[in-house]
């Protein structure tokens, strides 16, 4: 592989916080934690650095839907580079947890989250908080295929144009660095330049991972990313989520406990809006604390 | 890492915040020039209410509601009521929509319910692309073509048989002209056909198939099926397809001009010159002199105004109660 | 027994009907199209599109007309089109649930249903009064009238079929929100956008009544915007109304002209949606 994806080179310093608001306050935490970035500490360094550190601190938080109570209080702290699976029944708030660490329910009036998510010490659902710059660092990728409406090539670069100016060359490489992560380089690498809509499903869901990839994120969502595909798909996203863990935090939501057993190093079984149990994943699958998630598990309902 | 450490920190960052500012500036651009035309929208439509009702003082101030109950239309001595074109208007349409409701009904059934697959989509095309003719080739073809046909053989049949009946008798009256208000709203339905099949087939086309498979199931013959399920189904669909043809019908200028006579009469013959609001405007309004003419003419434009305006906000709440009426059922 | 022979009856009945109905309304239609041809084809020749409508008596042809049809077309859709469709981007991107959009969302209805020749009128009101004169500037404005609430209701259908998830994901990428817009709502909306243009133009270019005060007609050679300007629906009113059989005739020819337009307008947008589809 002629570019080496591991290192820092091409990963530009996203700081949570753009410094231009930063400038409209300075108190609180936030700033105070402002002022330590400006120190000259890139945000890799302040980023989620050696294994088995906190990447992410969620702290009491709660999401509504308008009047309606999603999640209740939740409290969690999920480890750097490792995946964090969430499991439970439909409705249970799982994908609303996952879609806070991004804050993409912003773009619907109506929907807000109180408390606090950490990551790195930032506090991200503080006003200030850079919505672009947060998911050019916090990657997603949904549960249907999404490729925009341009060439396969298009659609990688897209991300990365945004906040990079690479040259046509930097660029070329970039694009075949991603499609490698996402295991896809070899089965497009001649069609580059066809629409990325006439892919297979199973090719789409995997653009899609290596558009996210491309833009160089520390954290991954995924919500659902093999439910709408078949076996052979499920397995190789499976595979690139094995392989991927080593350089992102992973998170994944997910319906599929065998799923979550094989791909998850740790799981939170949720219920209700709650956060019923939360530890390593062999612990979750062989001894449960609780008896809600032991009843989910073997499946005594949902 | 050591890489970045190596680029200037403060080069990087005043990129990336430049880039950042710029972002955000875009967005609120956009985001407000995309609001301002949408006010431009509001802004027209108010435009031309307040222009019209300005342009109409001068009449409105003088004939007051006499302009509405009036029929003596006059420029010689600059007197002006509006009820013959607005009769006319209405009739017209009335007459269009008796005749447009029932065939576009029927077209549509067939295109959706009977016939054969290959013919279903050589049909809805032609009836879409027939919906596209501009309405003067209409009127036109009904001056030239339609209306002295029309005199020649239908016209003296229905005065000799019908003309004589009591109580409608004398709506088929008089001499067999060829053009007047009954061909005008026969050309109106010809041209509104294509509009009213159109949305009432893609309304027929929104009933889930389970739904028709089940009514068929169940042992309903085609007719019950359409009768019990798709109608029912699709009752507001239809409403709103129909209140679109009345509008276009109401509103509707080039093939009504042509053929209806242009005569500032009241007849209770239907088979008579008549004019409508529209055709008088076409008629008159560039040859129009004096005021309180021109401001006679603008106040028709105010009527048919809003006169297709009462029509649209018909349709909206008809749609609006249906609507919530289906929503208490779930 | 007899029950379900009184259904059979009603059913054929009523299946009767549908299919007459659908013969009677062919029937009108097909006639009209077979007129066109037979009374316009035999007057189509070059003069048509090399000479200017003639005085009564003379040879000549449309040339001009078919030139200022073209002009008021195209610079109706040139004024309405980005007002319509930013007007659209409004409603679907930014105000979708807001009251402000709900009221333009009406008004942009009242608009699209507006008889045309009202339009006509309030053009006339404002640009023909104001400036003295019958101009083509006052027909393209008309003309825009009619684009914008189609422009409007188009792209606010058009970008609300783009599926959420291609907003959200785009987003997910820290893409501002204009980007979001014009790389991927936009993109995926194309065909659709530009299958409304399509047919806007093709409502427009046989529409008649909002340029009899505002365009008005030209007998010669003009492409002077700012004067009256011929154009071809009001030649077609003004010689079909004549008593002079050449000009009934040039008149059969124009419509037969505008017509075999617009169906091909029509014709080439379906085919663009089909390919949408298909994609």
């Amino acid at each position: 592989m002629a570019y080496d994806g591991s290192s820092a080179r091409g990963r530009v310093d996203l700081r949570l916080t753009g410094s231009y608001k930063r400038e409209q306050t300075v108190e609180g935490e936030c700033a105070r934690q402002g002022r330590v970035a400006e120190a000259g500490e890139s945000a890799e360094q302040a980023a989620c650095g050696s294994s088995a550190t906190t990447c992410i601190e969620v702290r009491d938080l709660s999401f509504f839907y308008g009047r309606y109570q999603a999640l209740q209080a939740i409290n969690l702290e999920l480890q750097a580079r490792r995946v964090t699976a969430f499991i439970g029944p439909s409705g249970c708030g799982k994908s609303t947890l996952l879609r806070t660490f991004n804050r993409i329910y912003e773009l619907y009036p109506g929907q807000y989250a109180t408390g606090q998510i950490l990551i790195d010490g930032n506090n991200i659902l503080d006003k200030r908080q850079d919505l672009n710059l947060l998911r050019a660092r916090v990657g997603m990728v949904f549960q249907k295929p999404t490729p925009f409406p341009m060439s396969i090539y298009d659609n990688i670069a897209f991300g990365v144009k945004l906040y990079q100016r690479l040259s046509r060359y930097d660029m070329d490489e970039r694009v075949e660095w991603a499609l490698r992560k996402a295991a896809l380089w070899e089965e497009v690498k001649d069609k580059l330049k066809q629409s990325g809509t006439l892919l297979s499903g199973g090719q789409q869901q995997r653009l899609c991972l290596a558009r996210a990839v491309a833009v160089k994120p520390e954290i991954l969502l995924l919500d659902e990313p093999a439910s709408a595909l078949d076996p052979i798909s499920t397995l190789k996203i499976e595979e690139l989520i094995e392989e991927l863990k080593g350089e992102y935090t992973i998170i994944i939501v997910t319906h599929n406990m065998q799923q979550a057993a094989r791909v998850s190093d740790y799981t939170a079984f949720m219920y209700l809006g709650k956060l019923v149990e939360f530890a390593g994943t062999d612990t979750i699958f062989t001894r449960p604390r609780e008896k809600e998630t032991e009843d989910y598990i073997t499946g005594r309902y949902g | 890492m050591e890489q970045v450490a190596s680029i200037p920190a403060t080069v990087a960052e005043r990129i990336l915040q430049r880039r950042l500012r710029r972002g955000y500036l875009a967005d609120r651009l956009f985001a407000y020039t995309t609001w301002l035309f949408a006010g431009v929208v509001l802004a027209l439509v108010l435009a031309i209410s307040v222009a019209l009702l300005v342009g109409a003082w001068p009449a409105i101030r003088k004939f007051g509601v006499g302009f509405l109950t009036s029929a003596d239309w006059n420029p010689v001595t600059d007197t002006y009521g509006a009820v013959v074109p607005i009769t006319g208007t209405l009739v017209t349409s009335v007459i269009a929509m008796i005749i447009a409701v029932p065939v576009s009904f029927g077209i549509a059934v067939f295109i959706t319910e009977l016939a054969p697959r290959w013919l279903r989509r050589p049909i809805g095309t032609a009836v879409e692309l027939l919906a596209a003719i501009p309405s003067i080739i209409y009127g036109m073809w009904g001056l030239f073509v339609f209306a002295p046909l029309f005199a020649e053989h239908f016209q003296p049949w229905v005065i000799e048989y019908i003309g004589r009946l009591p109580l409608i008798g004398g709506l088929f009256s008089g001499p067999p002209l060829g053009i007047g208000v009954f061909t005008a709203g026969i050309i109106l339905a010809i041209m509104v056909i294509p509009f009213v099949t159109a949305v009432m087939r893609d309304v027929f086309d929104l009933v889930p198939a389970v739904l028709k498979e089940s009514a068929y199931g169940l042992g309903a013959t085609t007719w019950e099926v359409l009768r019990y399920v798709v109608l029912p189904y699709t009752k507001v669909g239809v409403a709103g397809g129909i209140m679109l043809g009345l509008g276009r019908a109401l509103g509707e200028t080039m093939a009504v001009t042509f053929v209806i006579g242009n005569a500032h009469q009241l007849n209770s013959s239907l088979f008579m010159p008549g004019n409508t609001i529209s055709s008088t405007l076409a008629n008159e309004f560039t040859e129009a002199t004096g005021e309180l003419y021109t401001a006679a003419l603008i106040e028709l434009g105010l009527v048919l105004f809003f006169i297709t305006f009462l029509v649209l906000a018909l349709a909206k709440l008809l749609l609006l109660r249906l609507t919530a009426r289906e929503g208490e059922r779930t | 027994m007899s029950l379900y022979v009184r259904r059979r009856i009603v059913n054929a009945l009523g299946l009767a009907l549908s299919m007459l109905a659908t013969a009677f309304g062919l029937f009108w239609l097909g006639w009209l199209l077979w007129t066109l041809v037979a009374q316009g084809l035999p007057w189509i020749d070059l003069s048509v599109f090399s000479q200017p409508t003639p005085p009564p008596g003379d040879a000549g042809g449309l040339a001009n007309a078919i030139v200022g049809s073209l002009l008021l077309t195209g610079s109706g859709i040139v004024i309405g089109t980005p007002i319509g469709i930013l007007a659209g981007t409004y409603l679907s991107e930014f105000g979708r649930k807001t009251r402000f959009a709900a009221v333009v969302r009406f008004v942009n209805d009242i608009l699209l249903s507006a008889p045309s020749i009202v339009i006509g009128v309030f053009v006339y009101e404002l640009v023909v009064l104001r400036t003295g004169h019958f101009s083509g500037w006052a027909g393209s404005m008309a003309l825009a009238l009619i684009v914008i609430p189609i422009a409007v209701r188009t792209t606010e259908d058009m970008l609300c079929l783009v599926p959420v998830s291609l907003r959200e994901a785009a987003a997910a990428l820290g893409a501002p929100r204009w980007r979001v817009i014009f790389a991927v709502v936009y993109r995926a909306s194309r065909a659709g956008i530009l299958t409304g243009v399509l047919l806007a133009v093709a409502r427009i270019s046989g529409e008649t009544a909002p340029l009899l005060f505002t365009a008005l007609n030209n007998q010669f050679w003009s492409l002077d915007m700012g004067g009256a300007l011929a154009n071809l629906p009001v030649v077609i009113f003004q010689f079909a109304m004549s008593p002079y059989e050449d000009w009934q005739h040039l008149a059969w020819a124009g419509a037969l002209l505008i017509t075999g337009g617009i169906l091909t307008l029509n014709i080439i947008a379906r085919v663009l949606g089909r390919a949408r589809n298909i994609e």
